[in-house]
């Protein structure tokens, strides 16, 4: 088993950042990451790619040529990491792979956060992250007429890229209401380049014709073996939808995100504190400087809260720093670049959290959520048996559903339905999800499958 | 280059993965659940929700927005049995 100073998980933003840093401080270095290229979801990219479409490139190209000394494993999910009581040594465990680490820096990104609606099961149906990967890494449009959905300004780069490799949008649905950033003016002028950044893709979305709808919502898909339309209906300031305000609007895709869910299960199967952050997501409790409550487990990017590559890669330097710092290697930064990380970590905490208070997942899918439409897409299991269980069987939290009706008990373990079925139970219960409400779908003994055939052929030997 | 999904040549880039190749050749449903009998594709894109399920030269399960396809590989849909109507 080969042993490291830092073992980064995640090759995203975060991890890249964090891995140069701890190179750079002189650990010994490896980045473990589930794709072939590095870049994560933010940066995912075809092996010729030019950086055509992606955002802060140069960023990217740069980051990687410094990976330099650093050991770079690729096509490695991490499924387990084991640790000790007594100090911080843990084995992180990747298909067959066993590699030893003194630190760790969890940089395992966010996937997207869906909320179940009528018809959402149906082939057509893709998560806006999905539309995005699709392009950018396979260089493939799902549908020929899109609707875009959802919430939050990742909608945005999601129409727009999909306008320019040739899909029709038909439009782009925002269920809140983006004039109501002018409430936090401090915040947005504290990341000033988010403002042309939102010109731009406004720009791009006018040369494509993408009509741009706010306060409104796709309540329902329809099609019999595919989709072949949506409901769309307006929203009212707090989220329901305006009664007789519903039109259809036909078209093969619809690509649909409300957020991110942060991937802490490594995390928390490590023993790591969380927290419930401002837009609903459990995420890991750190320090300033990015410590989890695990002794030698840093922290960074999308599991610390959503907020963004630019605050991930400050996040991955910040994180990478401590944990040489932990080993006895002098900071790899002086006083005053280490003054100005955590000032661009300040203030793009404080944007983030503006656009959780612009974007929350609107309330509407509660309502039309029927009996029938399913919440967890792997066992089929629909809302009225989730009401049922609470109803019938006293059941009164996230985790007595998941026993009781088997909702995220399937092969996404949770991945996809578990926030929702933590609102939807929390909802019947008259009250707001939990911790102990999401981390009864956040907890996982084994993060990813794993075959019989990769355990025998684990080199365990320490 | 060409794969197989039930029988059919499909073509693909060489870099692309099953998910990616199926959906390029119009084919936008491979599975049924083993409950409803629905009819599933891709969802998430990226590994997470294991919706696009194949089985892959024989092994069954196979993530067909994480493998890529090659040259002469055998996919075949992964119509569960139905355990319920």
């Amino acid at each position: 088993m080969t042993g490291y100073d830092v073992v980064v998980i995640g090759a995203g933003p975060a991890g890249l950042a964090a891995a140069v840093t701890a190179a750079d401080a002189g650990c010994r270095v490896a980045v473990l990451d589930s794709g072939p290229r590095p870049g994560g979801q933010y940066w995912r990219h075809r092996c010729d790619a030019d950086g055509r479409g992606h955002r802060d490139w140069a960023t990217f190209v740069d980051l990687r040529d410094r990976l330099g000394r650093v050991e770079r494993i690729s096509d490695a999910a991490v499924w387990f990491i084991g640790s000790r009581p007594d100090s911080p040594r843990f084995t992180v465990h990747a298909g067959s792979r066993v590699v030893a680490a003194r630190r760790l820096v969890i940089a395992t990104g966010a996937h997207d956060r869906v909320v179940p609606f009528p018809g959402w099961d149906l082939p057509g149906v893709v998560t806006a992250g999905a539309a995005q990967a699709l392009v950018k890494g396979q260089g493939v449009c799902f549908a020929r007429r899109v609707v875009v959905a959802g919430t939050g300004p990742f909608l945005l780069p999601v129409a727009t890229t999909l306008a320019d490799a040739g899909s029709t949008v038909a439009g782009v649905y925002e269920a809140n209401d983006p004039f109501r950033y002018a409430r936090h003016v401090r915040p947005v002028l504290g990341a000033p380049d988010k403002l042309p950044e939102a010109g731009r893709y406004a720009w791009r979305m006018l040369r494509h014709r993408v009509p741009y709808h706010r306060r409104t919502a796709v309540v329902a898909a329809h099609g019999t073996d595919e989709l072949t339309g949506v409901t769309v209906a307006a929203l009212d300031p707090r989220g329901a939808v305006v009664p007789g305000s519903e039109s259809e609007v036909a078209c093969d895709g619809l690509a649909v995100g409300f957020g991110f869910v942060p991937q802490v299960e490594l995390a928390v199967a490590l023993g790591c504190a969380t927290r419930l952050d401002r837009d609903g997501s459990l995420v890991l409790a750190t320090g300033p400087d990015l410590a989890t409550s695990v002794p030698g487990v840093y922290a960074a990017g999308e599991v610390t809260g959503v907020g963004g590559a630019a605050l991930s890669l400050v996040e991955g330097q910040l994180a990478a720093g401590a944990a040489a710092v932990s080993l006895g290697h002098a900071a790899p930064w002086s006083a005053r670049r280490r003054g100005r990380l955590l000032r661009a970590h300040h203030r793009l905490r404080r944007f983030a959290a503006a656009l959780h208070a612009v974007h929350p997942v609107p309330a509407w899918w509660l309502d039309r959520c029927d009996d029938d439409t399913l919440v967890c897409r792997c066992e089929e299991v629909p809302a009225g048996v989730v009401r049922r269980a609470m109803r019938e069987l006293s059941v009164c939290d996230a985790r007595g559903v998941k026993l009781t009706t088997r909702v995220g008990m399937g092969w996404c373990q949770g991945r996809v339905c578990g926030y929702a079925a933590a609102c939807l139970t929390a909802h019947e219960a008259g009250r707001r999800p939990t911790v102990a409400d999401l981390t009864g779908y956040a907890s996982r003994p084994l993060a990813q499958p794993v075959t019989l055939a990769d355990l025998a052929a684990a080199d365990l030997t320490d | 280059m060409m794969f197989t999904f039930d029988g059919r040549p499909v073509p693909s880039d060489g870099q692309q993965t099953i998910a990616a190749a199926l959906l390029a050749g119009g084919i936008r449903s491979w599975r049924r659940t083993r409950l409803g009998g629905r009819p599933r594709g891709v969802f998430c894109g990226i590994g997470v929700c294991f919706d696009c399920l194949v089985r892959v030269n024989g092994v069954p399960a196979q993530r067909a927005c994480l493998v890529p396809a090659r040259p002469g590989d055998v996919v075949e849909s992964h119509d569960e049995p139905q355990v319920r109507a």
